[in-house]
């Protein structure tokens, strides 16, 4: 177990890099903790993947350098940096029964026959697999195989950390649930590092101590589930984070005064560079909706109305046209044509400068 | 209007058993179930590539059953992007309507009117690598509706795409398939709120079986049975063994629950269903958490009690420590009974 550090860690699959253009992954300082886990998030061509296989050993970086515990393992070949890595599809030895794939890599290592069958029962417990140990892990699901991945990682006493590729994605939603429940149980025990590539929000935000949110190659923002939610540095944090993205309300100068028509925020708005484009970033869980006649700071017609279980997601459209979309677990009672107040609480509604987060607010 | 009848398949891994279901124009139908419950089996059975053991398939009261796929007038769109990857993206639009016997040049203004639509205008001379993977599913669900079948099928078709990307298209999909009033759209998934986002009308299947069916919202809140109504549930509802006595219902044999507004069933054990909104921070119950994770806005809270474990929806992202305690209360309102084979019991009072 391992303390992570990437020190001006950067990297372009060209020989002669000529400008940040050229970099797969843009040079970033980050500082990972042992024991706590992580969620590198972006959509396809982030970079994630390219930071994740520096890490595992796969790509070595063209710029900076990758610690384990303050010890420089940037040129360390794979195989003696102890990681364990778990991919999008299961990898499982598939004739070969359950407590068989997790002895495996033991047997690999040499290690004495009494000390694997320790090693085996203590993972499987964990896993909750006992029952199936005789199994062949053919005959399992989808979710348990993944776990089987992750055993053969676990078994291991010498990881420095967990690495996981995209693990969900082909587990059902419902399965995904008890699985994400089953890795954070299994981080609480181990006390290992896990490091999870995603895409998906929802589960960088279930799973992860702290998120690094990146997009072209670029760290956009690292920090924890609230951090990003509530205070997202940049509009692709906003859109990123969250779903629905975040409101973006364009504001205009009026007599040296920010503001819309859509919405009467008498907060004091600080303006910045004139000529550049000012929004209001807010999220659609921080829209309340009342009945129009109540105290409210705008008024929106309903324009659709989405089921989506508990919640629903409620567009609707300004005086000025503008749309706005407002969460809300009072969905059920409303209907698309009526006309609705709005509500903002002034903290909930940040200003952004060119796309980045003002920082005078 | 598509009607399907006793439908029933031998297929090697999930058969069909005894589906019977009808199908009108301009509806779109979202088909839900979890991997393995069939889903692909009966778009499969549809086209004429599963063949039937039992049943009919009629369209406009027509029997064509027996007919070659070309000939049933429904397209496909899989889960892989699936296109020529020598021809441009217009070329791949326009194939379909060439196999029909239009001209070139005509089938090439179609292809682009539909492009257009779609939103890929731009993008008529590329190849189908060039394009990112939204962009290329969009080329197939353009080659799938350009032949204006009657039937219209998308067999998970977002499952392939960034999270992101995923939201964009379903929020963009009704506007996608608009104007197909003369078709029947099936759209299969085993996200709940992708099914209850664009589907006029939810299908659940398990085990080869349709379970449900309905408007999203009534299903959701009226799940005829326990099977469904976990299929429906994200985040997962939660099922806790209970017993009904005295008039009174009790989580566990002797822990008193809530039924202010439940009509209960005779003396006996039921199945008690708590959606993650049935249960509240403070009150009169005690658990301890389990685990706590972020989801969006809000947090779902894993809660062990001493009768069963059930999850929590709590607005806000707060921190809960685990191995602590709190209590919180449960409401009655938000609680579902299901008889011990699975049937929905519930009937309220008001």
């Amino acid at each position: 177990m391992a303390e992570i550090v990437l020190e001006n860690l950067g990297h372009s699959y060209l020989s002669d890099p000529k400008d940040e253009a050229d970099f797969a992954l843009k040079p970033v300082n980050l500082t990972w903790q042992d024991g706590k886990t992580y969620a590198l998030l972006g959509p396809s061509g982030c970079g994630k993947t390219t930071m994740l296989n520096i890490i595992s050993g796969i790509v070595a970086p063209s710029h900076g350098r990758l610690l384990f515990d303050r010890q420089d393992v940037t040129q360390t070949p794979t195989v003696e940096r102890n990681i364990a890595q778990v991919f999008q599809f299961p990898v499982i030895y598939s004739t070969k029964t359950v407590r068989q794939n997790l002895a495996f890599p033991l047997e690999c290592r040499g290690v004495a026959p009494v000390r694997i069958k320790a090693r085996v029962a203590e993972v499987a417990t964990l896993l909750d697999l006992d029952y199936a140990l005789d199994m062949p892990a053919r005959r399992l699901s989808a979710d348990q195989k993944q776990l089987i991945s992750l055993g053969r990682g676990l078994v291991r006493e010498d990881v420095s950390a967990i690495l996981l590729d995209e693990p969900l994605t082909v587990i059902d939603p419902q399965m995904k649930f008890m699985l994400r429940r089953k890795l954070r149980e299994i981080n609480r025990e181990t006390g290992m590092t896990m490091i999870l590539v995603t895409h998906d929000q929802s589960e960088a935000m279930s799973f992860a101590d702290e998120i690094v949110v990146m997009k072209d190659g670029l760290l956009q923002q690292s920090g924890t589930p609230g951090e990003l939610f509530s205070r997202p540095q940049n509009d692709f944090v906003g859109y990123f984070i969250g779903s629905p993205p975040m409101n973006m309300i364009t504001l205009e100068t009026r007599d040296g005064v920010l503001g819309t028509d859509a919405l009467d925020l008498t907060k004091n708005l600080t303006v910045g560079t004139a000529g550049s484009r000012h929004q209001l970033g807010i999220r659609p869980e921080h829209v309340s909706l009342v009945a129009a006649n109540a105290e409210n700071i705008g008024l929106g017609k309903i324009k659709k109305i989405e089921h989506l279980g508990v919640d629903g997601v409620v567009t609707l459209q300004l005086a000025t046209g503008v749309l706005i979309k407002a969460k809300t677990r009072k969905h059920v009672e409303m209907s698309v044509g009526q006309t609705l107040g709005v509500n903002v609480l002034t903290d909930d509604a940040l200003l952004y400068i060119e796309g980045s987060l003002a920082l005078a607010q | 209007m598509l009607q399907i009848d006793q439908l029933t398949t031998a297929d090697p891994k999930v058969s069909l058993q005894d589906i019977s279901f009808q199908f009108d124009a301009g509806n779109i139908y979202t088909i839900l179930g979890r991997t393995g419950a069939g889903k692909t089996e009966l778009l499969r059975a549809l086209m004429g590539l599963n063949s039937l053991v039992k049943g009919d398939i009629q369209l406009d009261g027509q029997s064509i059953a027996k007919r070659p796929v070309k000939d049933r007038s429904m397209s496909l769109v899989y889960q892989q992007f699936i296109n020529y990857p020598h021809l441009s993206v217009l070329d791949n639009v326009a194939f379909p309507l060439r196999r029909q016997g239009k001209k070139k040049s005509e089938a090439q203004l179609l292809a682009a009117k539909m492009l257009t639509t779609i939103g890929l205008g731009d993008f008529l001379q590329r190849r189908p690598a060039q394009l990112s993977g939204g962009q290329q599913q969009r080329v197939a669900l353009a080659r799938a509706m350009v032949k204006k079948s009657r039937i219209l099928m998308l067999d998970e078709p977002l499952a392939n795409l960034d999270y992101k990307l995923r939201e964009q298209l379903r929020e963009e999909f009704p506007r996608l398939v608009a104007g197909n009033d003369d078709s029947v759209i099936l759209y299969t998934t085993t996200e709940p709120r992708e099914a209850m986002e664009l589907g006029n009308t939810m299908i659940v299947m398990t085990d080869g079986r349709i379970v449900a069916s309905g408007p999203p919202a009534d299903l959701f809140a009226h799940p005829p049975t326990k099977d469904a109504a976990s299929v429906i549930s994200d985040p997962p509802i939660s099922f806790i063994a209970g017993f009904v006595r005295s008039g009174a219902l009790y989580f566990g044999e002797d822990q008193l629950a809530p039924n202010n507004g439940l009509h209960l069933p005779p003396d006996g054990p039921v199945t008690i269903a708590l959606r993650p909104d049935a249960i509240e921070l403070g009150g009169a119950f005690n658990a301890t958490i389990g685990l706590s994770e972020f989801s969006g806005s809000e947090t779902i809270v894993h809660l062990d009690f001493d009768f069963g474990r059930a999850i929590m929806l709590v607005e806000g992202i707060e921190t809960f420590e685990a191995g602590t305690h709190i209590s919180v209360s449960i409401q009655a309102e938000h609680i579902m009974l299901f008889a011990l084979d699975g049937q929905n019991i519930t009937t309220r009072t008001k």
